[in-house]
């Protein structure tokens, strides 16, 4: 196991617990998408590029992406209820 | 209350920890797992189907039953996605479209030609990582998400419109994410029909390291890559909601 790997391995840890503490979810959305890069950097280091590149584009693009649509949708969805129940 | 749940947690805990540590005893030491299928498929892919790319030889050609399951996964799992949403939603989209487009203000010049100047690079892109898997590391499920992300630069570029115009017609996304799906099955119809076996490669291996190498891979990449575009493009234009793009 080279150095790269072990600085690698201890940010994917410290990326994956970061994301746990954090309990915004928008913000949280940005921790995962993250963790989910230097995931990629990882596996291609562990010469495994197909996987690398699965890992980033469903990692950093997809989930993210649609974290960031439900999150938005939900709070908007609360705000509107919240605004009926004051006009009633 | 609390204790029983406690109790049993605990007891999934020690198992589970348990289990993977007794099952790690047994693998490789880290970072050198090199077993014999894996030393078989690098040896007999470019004899074999002239493709230099053994991962996706063996997820579109060897194991390609598999590749088309995890395939009408993502499809099922769309549809189940499309169905709740539109049930939730409702007929609050039937308003005219002038008034669902949110003000153009909203959205700095900046973002804008962000969002314009990477359509373009980013569907490229997309289009070299899918007619590219059986050569260099790609696909088309990898290429599938980029092209998706190309068409998400459109909705980061503030022209909601087109998006809101996609999901209400939701006949291009969903005619790639059926069509491509389809067309994988096809292709495994074209196997049945060439040589008797249902996937089986039927085309000729073409020359090692052009486009069109590696018989039927590059067309199942393909297909993969439109169903997936498809489908995950169908997923962002239903969660869109022009109320939620109307007031921030």
């Amino acid at each position: 196991m080279n150095a790269l790997l072990v600085v690698l391995l201890t940010l994917v840890a410290l990326a994956g617990t970061v994301t746990v503490l954090i309990r915004e979810p928008a913000r949280q959305a940005i921790a995962v998408g993250i963790f989910g890069l230097l995931l990629a950097l990882t596996f291609f280091v562990l010469q495994a590029p197909d996987v690398a590149l699965s890992e980033i584009v469903v990692g950093s693009v997809a989930l993210p992406a649609m974290l960031f649509l439900a999150i938005a949708k939900v709070r908007e969805q609360k705000a509107d209820t919240d605004h009926e129940g004051q006009e009633s | 209350m609390t204790r029983p749940r406690m109790i049993i947690g605990c007891l999934a805990v020690l198992v589970l920890v348990g289990g993977f540590a007794w099952g790690a005893t047994g693998l490789h030491p880290f970072g050198t797992g090199h077993s014999r299928y894996g030393n078989h498929l690098a040896h007999s892919t470019v004899p074999q189907r002239a493709a230099t790319n053994s991962v996706v030889v063996t997820a579109f050609d060897y194991r390609a039953f598999d590749t088309v399951g995890e395939e009408f996964i993502l499809f099922i799992s769309v549809v189940g996605v499309v169905v709740l949403l539109r049930a939730i939603r409702g007929d609050a989209d039937d308003r005219p479209e002038d008034e669902l487009v949110p003000e153009q203000r909203r959205i700095s010049e900046a973002s804008r030609w962000l969002g314009a100047a990477l359509v373009g690079p980013l569907t490229v892109l997309a289009a070299y990582v899918v007619v590219h898997g059986q050569l260099t590391p790609g696909g088309g499920f990898q290429g599938g998400v980029i092209l998706m992300a190309g068409l998400a630069a459109i909705f980061l570029g503030g022209e909601y419109l087109l998006l809101l115009r996609l999901r209400r017609s939701a006949t291009v996304p969903q005619l790639a994410d059926a069509g491509g799906a389809a067309g994988f099955v096809m292709i495994g119809f074209g196997g049945l029909i060439g040589t008797g076996v249902f996937l089986q490669n039927f085309l000729p291996n073409g020359s090692q390291g052009s486009l069109l190498s590696g018989g039927m891979i590059p067309l199942a990449n393909i297909s993969v890559g439109i169903e997936v575009a498809g489908a995950l493009l169908m997923v962002l234009s239903e969660l869109l909601d022009q109320r939620l793009l109307g007031s921030q």
